[in-house]
């Protein structure tokens, strides 16, 4: 041996593999397994996040890793504490969010004895892991753990898993941490194919009517710039999915919005009057798509993405790009013509004209629209960073903040996790202090995880969390106001909680807002008081999330849903 | 249509289920499964039979090939490669049809293994065709009991999967 070594124990080898990979921040609850790496952790330089229920570590520090593009790193004991972080480690895997979760087992030698607070979560976490890792031996856990933090970072991001039993954590050995990684079985591609680059630029040249659909990956490559460059350079317009948000300014004269089931009518009604569809970043989800045989049919499709296996899934393109989207919107940009025709977008500037998002003021009274918050809370704080749970509020969030960079939103898209937003905002608070950040949540969604309220003021992380209080698990009372009848069965929470006094109890700032002149005085209070705050804004209670496209029909078919005044 | 897959993979714990999990989760069919170490003793090599379409062999080759643990994929097309597959078959005899039974296993070239006084095991190697042409044979005797590994597969010519 060559390689400088030194004898350490498994748990003291974790905080050493830790500090090589940058690692500044963890997001944790401690148990009986994990009492060897809790007491390293004791005088490590790294800031260990004590939560106070493991989803919410899981959530936390995907939250961290969104608001940053760093690797997120959590950790919880081995039963219950490992499959409490289920749910945060599916919600990674489905936005594609670089991850490191480590998991206190059993003592190797009672594994598959059902010994107490033992869970197989190797087994359990094996559909939603990039990769995951029952360590046998402590000497190979530096090169497990450069391993995990290069294939949850690299190629299409996502979450790994180490399952460390509580005997390798006591193994001493000598530690020495690898300078590379070689995995035989991951060799993502990076580099997209000139040949096809060139194909998809002279499908651009020959384009009259080209459409630019960018989702979440514009912003885990960090191709913003390049995205405006290439859409300015074609002069194409540019949707975003959910996760796409603050890919693309929404200022930007070329934005349309989101697409989708509660995207623009604008956007939609592009998308299906296209000839050439450019996907960057984007998996053709179904609620993007709507019915999927009716989706941008006439227009041909450039499918650039990262993850092969996202090529004709759902969707026959006909030119697929394999690779990073910056690098290949880079080379797209150097074969792609400029566009001199206008007459594209100026049919597209007439829908914008004909077709805007819009919501009508109550009738009588002072009483608050969801809409109109988010517009205050984006005029108030235009830099700031929203993250959201999951509902109506979410998607009034992606309809009326005017985002301005990547980043800068962070919601739950594919899983729909109610709950995440609180955790997830305390995450990205973590990672980016200077950074105002709100929680927008609902009534519903914000009490999946509202214990965190004690996280936030322990550790003074003060964040904003805006509930839009309508007393109704919304989403789900409008799909059944629509399409049942109005039988709201099982969606009334009406009067359950005082947000306020429950902030107060956590030491936390509680603020109510019940009247629509209220609205920007909280939201400036909250802000200026530096503290974790809970507003209880008490809105309209049957409001609904308009446009929308009813599941299963064309996206073209978009209802006006907002009631007229 | 059925495609015959030679998937290498890391010869380490957990593989098989994170294989075989993919295609349940992601509701494809495996029709047969054989595993085994390859010549590199960190490698092994599993023969997927799967059943779909091209579009299905495309998401099920892509699938495979996200695995870590999964090396490489190959699609053996029938043409260009050579199968086989085993049976052992435990038959009914007795003294009046043991002769007959064995010029059945003559013919197939398959062997007789073990010989007791009321039933014998055949052991047979071939195509899937030929397999089941001498359990048909068989089974007027009466089939007592019978096995069939999954099918493996190489491509022909040079080493190239």
């Amino acid at each position: 041996m060559t390689e400088a070594t030194e004898k350490m124990t498994g748990a003291r080898a974790f905080v050493e593999c830790l500090y090589r990979e940058g690692v500044d921040t963890i997001f944790g609850y401690p148990g009986g397994v994990l009492l060897p790496i809790y007491d390293e952790l004791y005088d490590a330089h790294i800031r260990h996040v004590l939560v106070r229920h493991e989803q919410a570590a899981a959530h936390a520090a995907e939250g961290y890793a969104r608001a940053t593009g760093k690797t997120g790193v959590c950790i919880a004991t081995s039963g219950p504490g490992a499959t409490n972080l289920v749910t945060g480690i599916a919600n990674a895997y489905m936005d594609s969010v670089p991850m490191v979760v480590f998991t206190g087992q059993v003592p190797s030698n009672l594994l598959g004895n059902d010994a107490f607070q033992e869970a197989n979560i190797t087994g359990i976490t094996m559909p939603i892991t990039k990769h995951n890792y029952l360590v046998q031996d402590a000497n190979d856990l530096p090169r497990i753990v450069k391993e995990a933090f290069h294939i949850a970072s690299t190629g299409r991001p996502g979450p790994v898993l180490i399952d460390l039993p509580k005997d390798i954590t006591l193994q001493e050995i000598d530690f020495y941490y690898p300078d590379e990684v070689n995995l035989r079985g991951y060799k993502p591609t990076f580099q997209g194919n000139l040949q096809q680059i060139k194909k998809a630029a002279s499908l651009i040249e020959g384009a009259k009517n080209p459409v630019i659909y960018a989702g979440g990956g514009i912003i885990s490559s960090n191709a913003s710039k390049e995205l405006i460059q290439f859409a300015e350079q074609i002069k194409a317009p540019v949707t975003t999915t959910l996760t796409g948000m603050g890919g693309f300014p929404v200022q930007h004269p070329l934005f349309l919005g989101m697409l989708g089931m509660h995207g623009t009518k604008y956007a939609n009604y592009a998308i299906q009057e296209s000839d050439l569809l450019i996907a960057v970043g984007a998996r053709f989800d179904d609620r993007v798509t709507g019915k999927l045989k009716a989706f941008a049919s006439n227009a041909k499709i450039i499918h650039i993405d990262i993850d092969p296996a996202e090529i004709s899934k759902n969707i026959k393109v006909d030119i697929p790009i394999v690779g990073d989207a910056k690098w290949i919107l880079q080379k797209l940009l150097k074969y792609s013509p400029a566009s001199a025709s206008d007459a594209w977008i100026d049919r597209i500037d007439h829908w914008k004209k004909d077709n805007p998002l819009y919501y009508v003021e109550p009738a009588t009274g002072d009483g608050i629209k969801p809409q109109y918050i988010v517009e205050q809370i984006s005029e108030a704080c235009p830099d700031a960073i929203i993250v959201t749970e999951v509902g109506q509020h979410q998607m009034w969030a992606a309809q009326y903040f005017r985002f301005k960079e990547p980043r800068t939103f962070i919601t739950s898209g594919g899983l729909g996790t109610m709950g995440y937003g609180f955790p997830a905002a305390i995450g990205a608070k973590i990672a980016r202090p200077d950074k105002v950040v709100f929680d927008i949540a609902g009534d519903g969604s914000f009490q999946m995880n509202s214990q965190e309220l004690a996280t936030a003021v322990q550790e003074n992380v003060p964040v904003i969390v805006a509930i839009f209080n309508n007393g109704y698990l919304g989403m789900v009372r409008q799909w059944q106001e629509l399409f049942h009848n109005r039988r709201y069965s099982a969606t009334c929470i009406q009067n359950s909680v005082d947000f306020v006094k429950l902030a107060e109890a956590y030491g936390a700032l509680g603020l109510r807002a019940t009247r629509r002149e209220e609205v920007r005085p909280v939201i400036e209070e909250a802000i200026a008081s530096g503290r974790p705050t809970v507003i209880d804004f008490v809105v309209e209670c049957e409001e609904n999330v308009s446009p929308m496209v009813p599941a299963g029909a064309a996206i073209n078919e978009i209802l006006d849903l907002e009631r007229k005044a | 249509m059925r495609h015959t897959l030679a998937v290498l993979v890391e010869n380490k714990y957990g593989v098989l289920s994170r294989v075989a999990g993919m295609f349940s989760r992601r509701g494809y069919n495996i029709d047969s499964l054989a595993v085994g170490v390859t010549d590199d003793p960190t490698i092994s090599r599993m023969t997927i039979v799967v059943r779909g379409d091209d579009q299905v062999l495309e998401q099920v080759t892509k699938q495979l090939n996200k695995l870590i643990d999964v090396i490489r994929v190959t699609d053996l097309r029938s043409e260009e490669s050579v199968e086989r597959e085993m049976a052992l078959i435990k038959v009914n005899s007795d003294v009046n049809s043991r002769s007959e039974i064995m010029q059945i296993a003559d013919i197939f070239r398959a062997r007789i293994i073990d010989v007791a006084s009321k039933s014998m095991i055949i052991e047979v190697t071939g195509d899937e065709g030929k397999i089941t042409a001498i359990e048909q044979l068989l089974r007027p005797f009466g089939i007592k009991e019978m096995v069939r590994t999954g099918k493996v597969a190489l491509r022909r010519g040079q080493k190239s999967s």
